[in-house]
């Protein structure tokens, strides 16, 4: 277990950033504890000072998980983010999408979101932008990438792809053995 | 009938004797030389090299037939020797082997000469000599010689130091016997500390590795290559400081560990600090982003479009509603 360096922690930040915007320094500088970051078998863990001085004591081959996993980076140093990640990002997203009732349970199977599922998107998404992916009851599903930006999602056929899936809470179900 | 028989009986029994006085006595052309401390036997005559060429039984029993005719001259050798009775009289015959004369070569390596030690290299510089010390020491006190150190050595005896004085500028309340004993443990300590010293610095120059030449030869890799530029340019005045880089070469910022490790941050070092350091970088970040031109852009010229052809649709709808409502006023007004 160690902090990340400053390059690991530049593409950590940049990932994040990409869905929730400049909501990173709500993360990074909370009013309510000091929380940091940590990697740990190339995983990154985000977890308060209590807990990490806890987990400290644990060996290193002993210890699985601390805090919240938000993703891990891979053997050429690319970081990928994780659903586990999901309960930071939802709250502070800056691009959202709602998708209808019908198309909910396809979506948590890992299929990408068609025109004919979306139900609402944030105005002025551009493609390619990070976007987290909500039911029409407000209920974080997973995020993506949007496809299309608002302004194409309008003129696009209804069997076209909107968001790109890329995690979703369904994961936890599919993934159960991967996830820490 | 029974003289022959009588006298087969003797010829068979002679023939047996024979054999038996055969397996023990065993012709050599060359006497074999010995050395009985090592319990060996060398066998100077030459071997019947064409019978032994080739692998197969007759080689196999060959070989096996010469080793049993010099044993038999070994262990005979072996029963000349004086021997007694070992334990007393029941016990068994044992030979008095004498002193081996072969030398064997060395099991093992010999050991390497170790590097000096600390004042080793510091007398070598100095021009310190050993001086021999005398094993005996004069004992004033008990007017008698005594050794130097060990069972009731000059001087140590520890009713002697029955005073110790409080020196001019110690505190009186310190105890003083307690002083010199911590001293001395102290000395102690320092002096096996030197010690494991030297023997880590022998043991460490024992198995460091050949460093690589440093002038060119023809077979050095890339990273011995670039090794040898990094030394060359670090080898100035101003160590390296103020040394021009090739076009392509990439700027090396200074590690402070030599090139050696990876250093992290401590696990738990200042939380503080870490969370300032994130912030700037996450301003460093938010500043250098460009504002999103692109999709803004493309995004009006959609709305432009959009709005463009919605005009557009618009004129040809007026346009024909006008004249569809005319053209249908009648029909509506029917029903």
């Amino acid at each position: 277990m160690r902090p990340l360096t400053e390059a690991e922690t530049r593409a950590v930040f940049e990932k994040l950033g990409r869905y929730i915007g400049e909501n990173i320094q709500l993360l990074v500088d909370r009013p309510d504890g000091t929380y940091c970051f940590r990697l740990h078998r190339d995983r990154v863990y985000y977890l308060s000072e209590k807990l990490l001085k806890v987990a400290a004591s644990v060996p290193r081959d002993s210890l699985v998980s601390l805090g919240t996993c938000f993703g891990k980076f891979t053997k050429t140093q690319k970081f990928r983010l994780s659903v586990t990640a999901l309960d930071f990002l939802a709250p502070y997203a800056k691009y959202k999408v709602w998708v209808k009732p019908g198309s909910e349970q396809s979506f948590l199977y890992g299929n990408h979101v068609l025109k004919s599922g979306l139900g609402r998107i944030t105005e002025n998404t551009a493609q390619y932008q990070g976007v987290v992916v909500f039911s029409m009851a407000d209920v974080p599903l997973g995020f993506g990438v949007a496809a299309k930006s608002t302004q194409e999602c309008r003129k696009v056929d209804p069997m076209a792809i909107v968001v790109f899936h890329q995690a979703d809470v369904g994961e936890y179900v599919r993934n159960e053995d991967t996830l820490t | 009938m029974a003289a022959v028989r009588v006298e087969e009986v003797l010829a068979a029994a002679e023939e047996q004797e024979a054999e038996k006085r055969r397996s023990v006595t065993v012709e050599k052309e060359l006497e074999l030389e010995f050395d009985l401390g090592n319990l060996l036997a060398l066998d100077r005559n030459p071997p019947p090299g064409a019978a032994l060429r080739g692998a197969g039984p007759r080689r196999e029993a060959l070989l096996r037939a010469l080793a049993r005719d010099n044993t038999q001259l070994l262990v005979a050798q072996l029963w000349e020797l004086p021997a007694e009775r070992a334990g007393g009289a029941g016990g068994p015959l044992v030979a008095r082997l004498p002193e081996p004369a072969f030398r064997l070569p060395r099991e093992k390596p010999p050991p390497r000469p170790r590097p000096p030690t600390r004042w080793e290299q510091f007398a070598r510089l100095k021009g310190i000599r050993r001086r021999k010390r005398t094993s005996l020491v004069w004992d004033e006190q008990a007017k008698e010689w005594r050794r130097r150190w060990g069972y009731r050595r000059a001087g140590g005896d520890p009713a002697r130091a029955w005073l110790a004085e409080v020196p001019a500028g110690a505190d009186p309340e310190e105890d003083q016997f307690g002083r010199l004993r911590r001293e001395k443990r102290e000395r102690v300590a320092r002096n096996e500390l030197n010690r494991l010293r030297n023997l880590a610095r022998a043991h460490r120059a024992g198995t460091a590795a050949p460093a690589a030449p440093l002038h060119p030869t023809g077979h050095q890799s890339r990273e011995e290559l670039g090794h040898v530029a990094r030394v060359a340019r670090v080898s100035t005045a101003s160590l390296g400081r103020f040394q021009p880089r090739l076009p392509k070469e990439p700027a090396e910022p200074p590690s402070r560990s030599g090139g050696r490790k990876r250093r992290f941050e401590p696990l738990l070092g200042n939380l503080a600090a870490e969370r300032s350091r994130q912030l700037d970088l996450l301003r460093d970040m938010g500043s250098k982003k460009p504002v999103l031109d692109i999709t803004r852009a493309v995004n009006k010229q959609l709305r432009q479009e959009e709005a463009e052809a919605a005009a557009a649709k618009g004129k040809k709808q007026s346009q024909r509603g006008k004249r569809g409502r005319r053209q249908q006023r009648p029909g509506r007004s029917s029903k």
